[in-house]
C-alpha cells in the first residue's frame, strides 16, 4: 500500500476476564477501500469491528482513523468527549438495526445531526429526505419502525448512518436476521456505497456478496487474522487449511 | 328513616364543585407523579452515590409510610420549620410525591429492561450517555410502562379523598358538608361514588386514547 491508511488497526489485543478473543491484530484499511471480514462464529470478528468506534475498548493496541487516534488515552471527562466526537465520523449498522422505537423513520435520521451538528429542523429534514431517497425509502417517511419489514428497516438504519456523513461505515452481519427474500435490498444498497466508494468494513456470512463488492478479504479464526487476500485468492485459492475447511463447511451449510 | 335523594339537588352544586376540586387536585398530582417518576428513576439509577443513598431513603419514607401521614407530615409538620404549605399544594405535593416514587419503581424497571442495542446505536451516532438516556432510553422505558403508570393515576384519583382531611373541599369533604347539614349520608355518599365513577371513566377514556396513539411507537 502507497497511501497511508485511513483506517489502522494496530496489534489490537482484547479479553474479556481470562479469555483472550483478539490476539495481535493487524489491519489497514485505505481510503474508499472495501474490506470484508469472514470466519467462524466467536472467532472475534463483531469485538474487532466494534473496536474501531470504541464499543468494545481493546485492551491492547491502537485504532486510528486518518489522523485521530480512536482509543487514545485520556482523562474520563476528556475522553468521553473525544469519542463522542468520533464516532460521528465512523458510522455502524447492526444485525438487528437498532432503529429507535418509539421516533419515526424521520425523527430516526434527524436525531442526531440536529443534536450533534447543530442542523436547523428544515436542514435536519432536507438531510433525511435526501438519505431516505438515497436508499429508497423515502416514501416510508413518517411510518414508524414497526410498520416496517426488515430489509427496509436495515435500510432506514444505513441512511441514519450515513446522515452523519460518516467517513467510514461498519457493517457487523447486516443482513443475518433477514428473511432470505429481503437480503438483496439491502446488498443493493451496500453496493451503491461501494459504488460511491465509501470505505467500509464489512463483517459477513455471505460469501458471494463479499467476492463481488470488496477489494479485500480477511479470514479470522480463534482471534487472529489467519488469512488475507484478494477476494478471488480467499475463495478461490486459499492456502490455509483453516480458510478452506471453513469455507467448505460453509458452503456446504449453504446448499443445505 | 328511608332513603330520600329529593335533598340531593340543592346541594348538587356544592358537590359539583367539590368534583371540581378532585380533578384539579388528581391532575397536579397525576403530572407531579409523572415528572417526578422519571426524574427520581434517573436519580435511582444514574446518581453519585452520595446522592443515591439519601435518595433510598427518601423513597423508603415515602414507600414504607402511610399516605395520610406523609400528608400530616407536609401539611402540618412542615409549619414548624417555616413551611406553611396551603392545602391545597400540601395535598398535590403528598400525593404527587408518593406516587412518584412508585412510578419511579415502573420506570427504572423499564429502562434496565430497554434493549441494549438502543444505548449502543445512540452512542455509536455520537450521543454522550446522557443524551442518550435523555433521548432514546427513557422515552422508550416510559412509553413501554404507560399502562401501568396509568394505573397508578386512577389510585391516585381513589386516593386524593385522603386530602379531604387536610381540609381541601374536595369531593369527599364537600359530601361531608352536605351530609353535615342534612343528615343524609347514604345518599350523599352514593352521589360522590358517582362522581368518583364519572371521573373515573374520563381518565380510563383518556389513559385508552393515549395507548392506542403510542402503539406504533412500540
Ligand atoms: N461482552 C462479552 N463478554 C464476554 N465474552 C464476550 C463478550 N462479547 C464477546 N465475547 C466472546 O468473545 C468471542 C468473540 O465474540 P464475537 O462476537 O466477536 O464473535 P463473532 O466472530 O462476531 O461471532 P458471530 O459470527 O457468532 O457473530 C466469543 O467467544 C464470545 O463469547
Ligand atoms: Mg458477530
Amino acid at each position: 500500500m502507497t497511501e497511508k491508511p485511513f483506517v489502522d488497526i494496530r496489534h489490537a489485543q482484547k479479553s474479556f476476564g481470562s479469555l483472550e478473543v483478539l490476539k495481535d491484530i493487524n489491519l489497514q484499511v485505505s481510503r474508499g477501500q472495501i474490506v470484508a471480514i469472514i470466519g467462524p462464529s466467536g472467532s472475534g470478528k463483531s469485538t474487532l469491528l466494534r473496536a474501531i468506534n470504541d464499543l468494545d475498548p481493546l485492551t491492547g493496541g491502537e485504532v486510528w482513523l486518518e489522523d485521530t487516534q480512536v482509543n487514545k488515552k485520556l482523562p474520563h471527562r476528556q475522553y468521553e468527549k473525544h469519542i463522542n466526537q468520533v464516532r460521528q465520523d465512523i458510522g455502524m449498522v447492526f444485525q438487528h438495526f437498532n432503529l429507535f422505537p418509539h421516533l419515526t423513520v424521520r425523527e430516526n435520521i434527524k436525531l442526531a445531526p440536529k443534536m450533534l451538528k447543530g442542523l436547523s429542523d428544515a436542514e435536519a429534514d432536507k438531510l433525511a429526505e435526501e438519505q431516505l431517497d438515497k436508499v429508497g425509502m423515502l416514501e416510508r417517511i413518517d411510518y414508524y419502525p414497526s410498520q416496517l419489514s426488515g430489509g427496509q428497516k436495515q435500510r432506514v438504519a444505513i441512511a441514519r448512518a450515513l446522515a452523519m456523513k460518516p467517513k467510514v461505515m461498519l457493517f457487523d452481519e447486516a443482513t443475518s436476521a433477514l428473511d432470505p427474500e429481503l437480503v438483496e435490498e439491502v446488498n443493493l444498497v451496500m453496493k451503491k456505497l461501494a459504488e460511491e466508494h465509501m470505505t467500509m468494513i464489512i463483517v459477513t456470512h455471505e460469501m458471494g456478496f463479499a467476492e463481488s463488492v470488496c477489494d479485500r478479504v480477511l479470514f479470522m479464526d480463534q482471534g487472529v487474522v489467519v488469512e488475507e487476500g484478494p477476494p478471488d485468492v480467499i475463495f478461490r485459492n486459499p492456502t490455509n487449511e483453516r480458510t478452506r475447511n471453513f469455507l467448505r463447511k460453509h458452503l456446504a451449510n449453504a446448499n443445505k | 328513616m328511608g332513603l330520600d335523594f329529593s335533598v340531593v339537588p340543592k346541594y348538587l352544586d356544592v358537590i359539583f364543585l367539590g368534583a371540581l376540586w378532585t380533578i384539579a387536585i388528581t391532575v397536579a398530582a397525576a403530572l407531579l407523579s409523572f415528572v417526578g417518576g422519571i426524574l427520581f428513576a434517573v436519580i435511582a439509577l444514574y446518581a453519585p452515590k452520595p446522592v443515591r443513598l439519601p435518595f433510598r431513603a427518601f423513597e423508603w419514607l415515602f414507600m414504607g409510610t402511610p399516605l395520610l401521614l406523609q400528608l400530616f407530615l407536609i401539611y402540618f409538620g412542615l409549619v414548624q420549620v417555616g413551611i406553611d404549605l396551603p392545602a391545597f399544594v400540601a395535598g398535590v405535593i403528598g400525593l404527587g410525591l408518593h406516587f412518584a416514587v412508585y412510578n419511579s419503581e415502573l420506570i427504572q424497571t423499564a429502562i434496565l429492561a430497554v434493549d441494549r442495542g438502543q444505548m449502543e446505536a445512540a452512542r455509536t451516532l455520537g450521543l454522550s450517555r446522557g443524551q442518550a438516556l435523555r433521548r432514546v432510553v427513557v422515552p422508550q422505558a416510559v412509553r413501554d410502562v404507560i399502562p401501568p403508570i396509568g394505573n397508578n393515576m386512577i389510585a391516585l384519583l381513589k386516593d386524593s379523598a385522603l386530602v379531604s382531611v387536610i381540609g381541601v373541599a374536595e369531593l369527599t369533604l364537600s359530601a361531608q358538608l352536605a351530609i353535615g347539614r342534612t343528615y343524609r349520608p347514604f345518599e350523599f355518599y352514593v352521589v360522590a361514588a358517582l362522581f368518583y365513577y364519572v371521573i373515573n371513566l374520563a381518565m380510563e377514556a383518556v389513559l385508552r386514547r393515549v395507548e392506542r396513539r403510542i402503539q406504533a411507537s412500540r
